[in-house]
């Protein structure tokens, strides 16, 4: 015999009041019937009959308060029961799915309250060995990411570009310069102004099985549309047991550029590094530029794609090989030694590298690593780095409150503590809004003096 | 008030659109399973084994049921906000997996990771069940997008309710829908009630069907609680997407009997105004009589197929109940995908 039990009205409730009873002993009901109305502090609700019968009895009086959920409160004679066959439920049965249990229960409840298994670790694959005697060639950082796309667009009919001033104006800062002569408007294309709305209709487009290259003209426009980048991408696979992707790149300059003032100059590596589900990348060489861009639009996953406006005019040398793809998720030793680490990444390198140039020259065998990759982040390089100098610094242009320094500090301190000889010290963006006065600009970034100055306090040289 | 007035004549045009006799028992079919399923997971929520948020789709059976039956099954590409588990049974999803998926079970269609609100299928083409209210405006219209990019002649029927309409991401894809004519069809399930807020109280104008009229998009409010009436008017709506004029919106006058999720104060609205929807206008009580008079159905066939409703609704919800929780090494998979 169906008992009609009392119900909960979210996973947090123990308990309720029935206010009052619509139907009587005796009454024919149907599914769908409002049997009785019971309400809490927050919320009524009507009880609706599942089964179709006649109400047999009513074991809680209308008006009765604290009643337990899942306690019976009704019983009803379905079609073709007799009476006779239904025995009463003497005890509930226990809400075994409720979240809200003592200890005591939760532990016997397994395997929902079963140890938490370890993460499984990503592991990069090594650059790939470049031929004997690989001609070099010297390009922009804005060439190379030119070139990548370009490649990946002739190479993948389901690639294409979409964003502000991409496709006729060639580009705000001619990224994809010459893009829309070759691969003309269907491939290449100009949206509105409406970052919120194309960066989710690209992502249904993913959904789709397309390969949206997304480009904001920055990443600061971009926070319009960081709900559809963390809600809808990133936590896509996830969210369908695996079963819809979304492989897109979403890519722009990042940070500061020059006397833009605080709304164009911010860095978001440390928020989308900080989610699952998504690839962070911040290259800082015109090669790793190449290389990773065309990583990122290959990949099946959501990739955020961070650039520097300063750096698309600096150059450096790119191989000339047929497919210049790069790992994902392997920090690049830029320069090896043994005193000292700094860890740096995108426009933080461009500082990094000046103060190691003059930290050598004054006998400081630096070890420099350039991450490359924000997520997943290549920790054992750096581990691994601080176990040989004992010492480290990092340098970001972001804030210094959770940010990629702060982050780096926290693994070697847990997976390398033994091996400090000094505590880390983080070279950061100061704490403020990026202010417009060229004087107040500079001393709001980091700069080359203050990595020199950290280094010589971790190696106690000062 | 204006628009019941224009609920009303919609409901009393002199053309009604005919169903045949197998049109009304497809849509009795599909509806009954959408009530019965609904009900039944009211009740699982109730004792506890469906936890967070559950929005039950009782009272709007018309509006998907009628849409599904309009479009392409299989081809056409569906999408919608979190009261979705209508538009999962409807365009052919396992019952079973979507009770599991409600249950937090590996057997759920997303493994027990997705809940109530995030269910999907390459295969029947539905994209969620999706969380945030809105986002899914412009995520169908990247769906039609992919469609007008690869030629595959399919259409993408993006669904969202009268409190989405005032989201402005809406407004930014209905200017891109229409500057790329992109095959689209906007459905807003308007049910009179953005959680507990009445249109009135949180819409300036509440026509939606002329929320794109800036825009230069078609629009036409719909009966949405008889079924006819929808799958009319989304028969052209989809014709006209599909044949490449783009994007259409079609409001659907529709109503919730439920609370918006489990937990609702129920003091927004009347009784007497549920009561009158339900007694009056429920969109499987017009089809259950029409098949009646017809003589096409005796009572006794109805409750065969009442019964083989109830069979798959029971099955659903023992398969749910028993089930096991998804294994804990899942915790750490589907996150990305290893290159």
């Amino acid at each position: 015999m169906p008992q009609i039990l009392m119900p909960a009205l979210s996973p947090t409730m123990e308990e309720g009041k029935l206010s009052k009873w619509l139907v009587k002993v005796g009454d024919t009901v149907s599914s769908g019937d409002v049997l009785a109305e019971i309400e809490t502090d927050k919320a009524t609700m009507e009880v609706e009959s599942i089964d179709a019968g006649v109400v047999k009895e009513l074991l809680v009086a209308e008006g009765t308060e604290g009643v337990l959920v899942n306690t019976p409160i009704a019983l009803i004679l379905a079609e073709g029961e007799t009476a006779e066959a239904a025995p009463v439920a003497k005890t509930a049965p226990e809400p075994s799915e409720a979240p809200v249990v003592p200890a005591e229960k939760a532990a016997e409840a397994a395997p929902s309250q079963a140890a938490v298994p370890a993460a499984p670790k990503f592991v990069a694959d090594s650059d790939p060995d470049l031929p004997e005697g690989v001609e070099m060639v010297e390009m922009t950082v804005r060439q190379a990411l030119n070139e990548a796309m370009a490649e990946e667009l002739r190479r993948d009919p389901d690639v294409f570009v979409m964003g502000e001033e991409v496709a006729e104006y060639q580009g705000a800062y001619k990224i994809t310069q010459n893009l829309l002569q070759e691969f003309g408007p269907q491939r290449i294309i100009d949206t509105p102004i409406t970052e919120h709305g194309f960066a989710g209709l690209a992502v249904g487009a993913a959904f789709a099985g397309l390969k949206p290259i997304v480009e904001f003209m920055t990443w600061n426009f971009a926070m319009q549309a960081i709900d559809q980048i963390i809600n809808s991408a990133a936590k896509q696979l996830y969210m369908s047991g695996g079963q819809v992707k979304a492989p897109m790149v979403f890519r722009g300059p990042n940070g500061a550029a020059a006397r833009v003032g605080a709304q164009h100059s911010q860095d978001y590596s440390a928020w989308y590094s900080s989610v699952p589900g998504l690839t962070v990348i911040a290259p800082y060489s015109a090669a790793d530029a190449k290389g990773l861009l065309k990583a990122a639009i290959r990949s099946p996953n959501p990739v955020v794609f961070l650039e520097n406006e300063i750096l698309y005019g600096s150059t450096g040398l790119v191989p000339k090989v047929d497919d210049f793809v790069l790992p994902i998720g392997k920090a690049r030793i830029a320069r090896k030694g043994k005193d000292v680490t700094i860890v740096s990444f995108s426009m933080g390198m461009r500082y990094a590298t000046q103060a190691t140039e003059k930290l050598v020259a004054a006998g400081v065998d630096v070890e420099l690593i350039d991450l490359r990759t924000l997520r997943p982040l290549d920790s054992d390089t750096v581990i691994e780095s601080v176990k040989k100098t004992g010492r480290l610094v990092t340098v970001e242009e972001g804030w210094p409150q959770n940010g990629i320094g702060a982050e780096i500090s926290a693994r070697v301190m847990e997976q390398a503590f033994d091996y400090l000889d000094a505590p880390v010290i983080r070279v950061t963006g100061k704490d403020v809004p990026m202010p417009y006065a060229a004087n107040l600009e500079k001393l709001a970034l980091p700069n080359v003096d203050e990595v020199i100055a950290a280094v010589n306090a971790v190696t106690y040289r000062s | 008030m204006a628009r019941k007035a224009v609920a009303t004549q919609a409901k009393t045009q002199s053309n009604i659109p005919q169903f045949t006799k197998e049109q009304d028992l497809e849509a009795y079919r599909e509806m009954l399973l959408i009530r019965r399923f609904e009900e039944k997971a009211g009740q699982m929520y109730g004792m506890g084994l469906i936890g967070g948020f559950c929005h039950l789709y009782i009272g709007q059976e018309a509006v998907v049921t009628g849409i599904t039956m309009a479009s392409e099954k299989g081809k056409d590409a569906q999408i919608t906000g979190y009261r979705d588990h209508g538009h999962m049974l409807v365009m052919g999803l396992d019952p079973k997996g979507v009770m599991a998926e409600l249950t937090g079970r590996s057997g759920g269609l997303s493994k027990g990771k997705g809940g109530s609100m995030h269910m999907f299928s390459n295969e029947h083409r539905f994209y969620g069940g999706n969380g945030i209210v809105g986002a899914q405006v412009s995520l169908g219209a990247g769906l039609a997008f992919a469609a007008k990019y690869k030629g595959d002649g399919s259409v993408s029927l993006a669904y969202f309710g009268d409190g989405a309409a005032n989201q402005g991401q809406v407004y930014e894809t209905f200017n891109m829908a229409k500057l790329w004519n992109l095959p689209v069809v906007f459905v807003i399930e308007n049910n009179k009630y953005a959680m507990g807020t009445a249109i009135e109280r949180a819409s300036a104008t509440t026509d939606f069907s002329m929320r794109g009229a800036s825009f230069n998009i078609p629009g036409e409010q719909v009966d949405g609680m008889d079924v006819r009436m929808v799958h009319d008017a989304a028969k052209r709506a989809i014709e006209h997407a599909r044949s490449g004029k783009g994007p259409f919106i079609l409001e659907m006058l529709t109503y919730r009997y439920r609370g918006h999720s489990m937990s609702d104060p129920a003091k927004y609205r009347t009784k007497e105004e549920v009561t009158q929807y339900r007694q009056e206008r429920d969109p499987i009580e017009q089809v259950k009589a029409r098949l009646l008079e017809s003589g096409f159905q005796t009572e006794e066939d109805l409750k065969t197929i009442e019964n083989g409703i109830r069979a798959i609704v029971t099955e659903a919800a023992d398969f749910a109940t028993n089930d096991p929780e998804p294994a804990a090494a899942e915790l750490w998979t589907d996150i990305t995908i290893s290159a």
